[in-house]
C-alpha cells in the first residue's frame, strides 16, 4: 500500500538515517549484508556503528576503484555488499570496476551514490553528478533507483538487498520533503501515480518529485489537470506507465536533477518514440556543469523549480494536435 | 616440503601446459603468447601441487581460490584446468571461437574452475581481496592466490589494493607478479617507472619475496612456503620471468599478442617436448 503524504513538509528523518537503519536491521537479522565506504562513512551516518558491526561495516579508504572490486569479490562468495560514496565518484570514478568486476561478472553489488546533482550544493560543480544515471543506464542489467523520500528508502533497501543483481541507488543524504507516509510499500520497476490528471503527465524522480507535485498544483489553479508520476525506478523504466500516460494525457514533461542527456528524460522519450509519440519536454540540466551554491538557489539557477515545470507543461500542451 | 621428484613432475606439468597453450594459439592463429607462456610454471605449481582444490567440484567451499588478474593469460590457466580435469582437453581448441566457454580473458560465468572474471587490469587484485575478506568472514582456512602482470602494476588500482590488504590484515592472500619486464608497448621500466616492485610492496606493509628465476618450479614452491611461514602479513612474490618462455622464437620477438601459424605452433611444441624430455 502506498499512502501519499497530505502535505509535502520537510521530513523528520534524514534519508541517510533511513538507509543506515535498514542496513543495520538486515545485519541484525544475520543477513550477509556488508556496508563498504570510501571514507564517507561519517557522511552517510554509519561511522558510529562500525564498532558494533565490525564484520559488516568497513571503510575502504579514499579508493573507490578498489572498493568496487572488493565488493564484487565479497559478492562472489555470497555476501550482499552495499558500497557508498558520493554519486560523482560512484559513477565517474569507478565505472569500469562497477561494470566489469560487478555487472559483467553478474555480481550482486548495490552501488550507492549520494548527493546527486543539486543536493551536493556547497560541494560545488566538481561534486555534482548530473551524468551518473546516464553512465549507469548504459551498463547492461543495471537496475537504477532514485528514492524520493525517507519512507521510500526504508521500504526499498530490504527489497534491493533481497533482489539479486547490480543496483545503482541514487540517494539524497539529508532531509527531503515528505512525499509518502511511513510504511508505504513500493514495487521496484513500477512508477507511483502521485496525482491523477488528464491534460498532461509530469514524470519526475528524486528531488524533482516534490517540484512536480507543486507544479501540478500551480497548473490546477490555471485549469490544467496534470498527472504526476514518481519514476523512482529509472531502469528498467515502467514502460506501461509511460505509454498509458501518453495515451491518456497526450503530453509529457519529465523533471530530473540530472542532465537531460541520458537520464530520466531520455529514458522516457525513448519509450515514447518507439511506442507512442506525443509532445514532450524535458526539464533538467541542459548539458551544463554544476556550480557551487545552496540547493534552493541551484534549483532556480538551473531551471528545476515547480514554476519551470509548469511553464514547460503549458508549452507542451500547446504542441498537442 | 616438496621433494625433487615432485619438482620434476611440476616442471613436466609446466611443459604440458605450454604445449596446450601453443595448441590453442595454433588452432586460432593468434593469441597472447608472451604473457601466457611466462606464467606456465606458476600455473603448474599452483594447479599441480600447491593449491587445495577438487576438479570434480570446482566450487567446493573450502578450496583455495586463484584469480588470474592479468586476464589475457587465460589460455595458460585453461590449459592447467583442462589437464587437471576441470573440462575436456578438446575444449581448448575452441579458444575465442563464437560461443566458446574459453574467452580471451577469464570469465567465472563460463569456465569451470575460474573463480573470478577478469580482463580490465588491476581489477582481479581488488576482487581477490574481496574474496579473501569473505573467506576470512566465513572462517575458511584457505589461501587466495592472485596473479598480476608487472605491466598491470601501472594501474593505480593496484596500489589501492597494496594499501588495503595490510590495513585489513588479509594474511590469507598470496599475490604473484609475473615480472617479465615487458608490456604491450615496450619495457615496463620505460613505459612507466615501476622500478623495485619488491621494495614498493614492502613499504606498503607486505611480506615481499623475489625469485631469481620465476620460471623455475623449485623457486616458486620455495617462495610460496616462505610466504605461508609469515602469518602476520599478506605476501607478494615477484617472479622474474621471461615473456614467451619456452618458445625461443617468441622469446626474441614481439609476443604480446602475436599471430601463430600451425607450423609455428608445431615448432614450438617440438621445442617444448624436447625440453620436457631433457628433464
Amino acid at each position: 500500500m502506498i499512502q501519499i503524504a497530505k502535505e509535502n513538509l520537510i521530513d523528520d528523518m534524514e534519508m541517510r538515517q533511513a538507509y543506515g537503519t535498514e542496513l543495520r536491521r538486515l545485519m541484525d537479522n544475520g543477513e550477509p549484508v556488508m556496508a563498504l565506504d570510501a571514507d564517507l562513512m561519517r557522511a552517510i551516518g554509519l561511522l558510529p556503528y562500525r564498532e558494533q558491526y565490525p564484520d559488516n561495516i568497513m571503510d575502504c579508504g579514499i579508493a573507490e576503484m578498489n572498493m568496487a572490486g572488493v565488493a564484487a569479490g565479497l559478492s562472489s562468495e555470497g555476501f550482499i555488499p552495499f558500497t557508498h560514496t558520493f554519486a560523482a565518484f560512484a559513477s565517474r570514478r569507478a565505472i569500469d570496476q562497477v561494470f566489469m568486476s560487478g555487472a559483467y561478472a553478474k555480481m550482486n553489488v548495490k552501488v550507492v551514490g549520494s548527493d546527486p546533482g543539486v543536493t551536493a550544493a556547497l560541494n560545488g560543480g566538481t561534486h555534482q553528478a548530473f551524468e551518473d544515471i546516464a553512465i549507469m543506464r548504459a551498463v547492461p542489467e543495471m537496475t537504477i533507483v532514485e528514492p524520493s523520500d525517507a519512507a521510500m528508502v526504508s521500504d526499498l533497501i530490504p527489497k534491493i538487498a533481497h533482489q539479486y543483481g547490480m543496483f545503482y541507488i541514487r540517494l539524497q543524504r539529508m532531509k527531503s520533503e515528505r512525499i509518502y507516509e511511513p510504511g508505504s510499500e513500493f514495487e521496484i520497476g513500477k512508477a507511483v501515480t502521485i496525482r491523477n490528471g488528464k491534460d498532461i503527465t509530469i514524470i519526475a524522480s528524486g528531488v524533482e518529485v516534490v517540484e512536480a507535485v507543486r507544479a501540478a498544483e500551480l497548473l490546477e489553479k490555471e485549469g490544467v489537470s496534470a498527472r504526476v508520476l514518481d519514476m523512482f525506478t529509472i531502469k528498467p523504466i515502467d514502460k506501461e506507465a509511460v505509454i498509458a500516460a501518453a495515451a491518456e494525457t497526450g503530453a509529457i514533461v519529465t523533471a530530473e536533477n540530472h542532465n537531460i542527456i541520458g537520464g530520466l528524460g531520455s529514458a522516457v522519450t525513448e519509450v515514447l518514440a518507439e511506442n507512442f509519440p506525443v509532445p514532450v519536454e524535458r526539464v533538467g540540466m541542459r548539458d551544463r556543469f554544476g556550480e557551487v551554491g545552496p540547493q534552493g538557489w541551484l534549483k532556480e539557477a538551473f531551471g528545476l523549480k515547480d514554476t519551470d515545470i509548469a511553464k514547460a507543461a503549458k508549452r507542451t500542451i500547446q504542441r498537442k494536435n | 616440503m616438496m621433494n625433487a621428484e615432485k619438482i620434476t613432475e611440476l616442471r613436466k606439468f609446466a611443459c604440458d601446459i605450454r604445449i596446450k597453450c601453443m595448441e590453442q594459439f595454433g588452432a586460432l592463429g593468434i593469441g597472447h603468447v608472451g604473457g601466457s607462456l611466462s606464467c606456465c610454471d606458476l600455473m603448474a605449481c599452483l594447479y599441480g601441487g600447491i593449491m587445495n582444490i577438487n576438479p570434480q567440484e570446482p566450487r567446493w567451499e573450502e578450496r583455495d581460490r586463484f584469480i588470474m588478474s592479468k586476464g589475457h593469460a587465460g589460455p595458460a590457466m585453461y590449459a592447467a584446468l583442462a589437464l587437471r580435469g576441470y573440462f575436456e582437453e578438446e575444449k581448448l581448441l575452441t579458444l575465442n571461437r563464437p560461443g566458446t566457454m574459453l574467452p580471451s580473458h577469464t570469465d567465472s560465468n563460463r569456465t569451470p574452475g575460474v573463480d573470478m572474471t577478469t580482463g580490465s587490469l588491476g581489477q582481479g587484485f581488488s576482487t581477490g581481496l574481496g574474496i579473501a575478506l569473505a573467506c576470512r568472514l566465513k572462517k575458511l582456512d584457505n589461501y587466495i592466490y592472485i596473479l598480476l602482470g608487472d605491466g598491470e602494476c601501472d594501474e593505480g588500482q593496484v596500489w589501492e589494493c597494496a594499501m588495503f590488504a595490510p590495513a585489513k590484515k588479509l594474511t590469507n592472500v598470496i599475490v604473484f607478479v609475473d615480472a617479465n619486464k615487458l608490456q604491450l608497448d615496450g619495457a615496463t621500466d620505460e613505459v612507466c617507472a615501476l622500478l623495485d616492485l619488491r621494495k614498493k610492496f614492502e613499504d606498503f606493509g607486505w611480506q615481499a619475496i623475489e625469485t631469481e628465476d620465476g620460471n623455475d618450479a623449485a623457486q616458486i614452491v620455495r617462495a610460496v612456503e616462505e610466504a605461508k611461514a609469515d602469518t602476520e602479513h599478506p605476501s607478494v612474490i615477484i617472479l622474474n620471468t621471461v615473456k614467451g618462455k619456452g618458445w625461443s622464437y617468441a622469446e626474441t620477438h614481439f609476443n604480446h599478442n602475436m599471430p601463430v601459424t600451425p607450423e609455428q605452433a608445431q615448432e614450438a611444441i617440438a621445442e617444448i617436448r624436447a625440453a620436457k624430455a631433457a628433464l
